[in-house]
């Protein structure tokens, strides 16, 4: 004869409720969005070659101008060859191509088709007006205030960096380092004041 | 005499407080001073590393920036705004709290105390016991009939039985 074992008392429901465990997938959920789109933020380059260049306004160092204005906002040159040279006074090889740059800016000054603008990047502004007296340039030049012109083009920057737009204010070029000669300056930049010329005739 | 004495020592005093008032307007700031400032800055081009620490030229240029200011009578907030202002908000060693920068400082806290509230609950429902472990059935059955032995015992003393009986 088989005696039937009592049934054990089930055990109180332990844990967290249900809702409350819903409500913590979630929060999670959310905060992995956020981090997700800040690091889709920060990635780098922003812009590439073929990417329209957005806004941007250069402050410029006292003494220099553009049309007779100490600011230039970047959307005021459409319609010109754009030539954005990144540099430092503490930057050795952009020692190397100040001069070319200044030399090759001078073959286009008189003309209407190209503007040359200097950012200084992560400099104190005494050693940047120091630099552009010593190379003589007399191109549009500002500091990078709040790194904010760099951040556009180049999270990770490094001086020098050159970045040549369009007439139409696309990215066509990008010059990591330094010149080595006008020529190569020229060379880079007299296609980009062809082309749009040819496509308007 | 004496009216002599207290004109001598006006001029004694006035003259101190002259030289330390010229004293205090060519003061240098100390590198101690300088340091203090830029360790709250990190070196805009070297990444991770603290201004004050940061061996390079263009580090040496900003933290006699620093000294400058220092000396020119600006505050620390107002050279670490001017530091902001010119190089963007990566120099500070922490997060403006502004926008969504203010989860770097809410977050981890919360998440601590929750992570505090999991265990402490864990370590609560360790240490209680369970309604069905023997002795808690053993109260039940014990709860229907006084008189009987727990069904586990006469379970077991059966199974001594049939175990005997088989040797």
């Amino acid at each position: 004869m088989t005696e039937e074992r009592p049934t054990p008392t089930p055990a109180p429901k332990r844990g967290v409720r249900t809702s409350t465990q819903i409500i913590i997938w979630v929060v999670l959920m959310a905060l992995l969005v956020l981090v997700g789109l800040g690091l889709k933020k920060a990635q780098n380059p922003i812009i590439s070659i073929g990417s329209k260049v957005p806004d941007f306004p250069l402050t410029m160092f006292e003494g220099y101008s553009y049309q007779g204005a100490s600011e230039v906002n970047f959307s005021d040159l459409q319609g010109k060859v754009v030539v954005i040279n990144f540099w430092a006074s503490w930057c050795k090889p952009c020692e190397q191509e100040a001069a070319e740059l200044e030399e090759a800016w001078r073959t286009y000054a008189d003309g209407d088709d190209v503007v040359f603008l200097g950012i200084a990047w992560t400099d104190t502004p005494d050693n940047s007006k120091e630099y552009l007296e010593r190379f003589d340039i007399s191109y549009p030049n500002g500091p990078d205030l709040g790194s904010r012109i760099s951040s556009i083009f180049n999270r990770n920057l490094g001086v020098p960096e050159t970045y040549f737009v369009g007439r139409d204010g696309v990215l066509r070029n990008i010059k990591i380092g330094p010149f080595n000669s006008v020529q190569e300056i020229q060379a880079t930049i007299d296609p980009l004041v062809a082309e749009n010329i040819t496509a308007g005739e | 005499m004496r009216k002599l004495f207290w004109i001598a020592t006006l001029v004694l005093v006035l003259s101190t407080l002259t030289i330390a008032t010229v004293s205090a307007q060519g003061s240098t700031p100390t590198d101690d001073e300088v340091n203090a400032i830029a360790r709250q800055l990190y070196c805009p081009v070297c990444e991770n590393t603290p201004l004050d620490v940061c061996p390079t030229d263009a580090c040496k240029e900003w933290r006699e920036e620093i000294r400058n200011m220092l000396a020119d009578g600006k505050s620390e907030a107002e050279i670490k705004q001017y530091f902001v202002d010119y190089y963007g908000a990566r120099v500070l060693s922490e997060p403006p709290r502004v926008g969504f920068n203010w989860l770097v400082y809410v977050v981890p806290p919360i998440v601590i105390v929750a992570g505090i509230f999991v265990l402490f609950r864990a370590f609560r429902a360790w240490s209680q016991p369970s309604a069905s472990s023997p002795q808690g059935a053993t109260e039940a059955s014990t709860d229907e009939d006084d008189a009987s032995p727990s069904s586990d015992d006469e379970y077991i003393a059966r199974m001594e039985e049939e175990l005997k009986k088989r040797n």
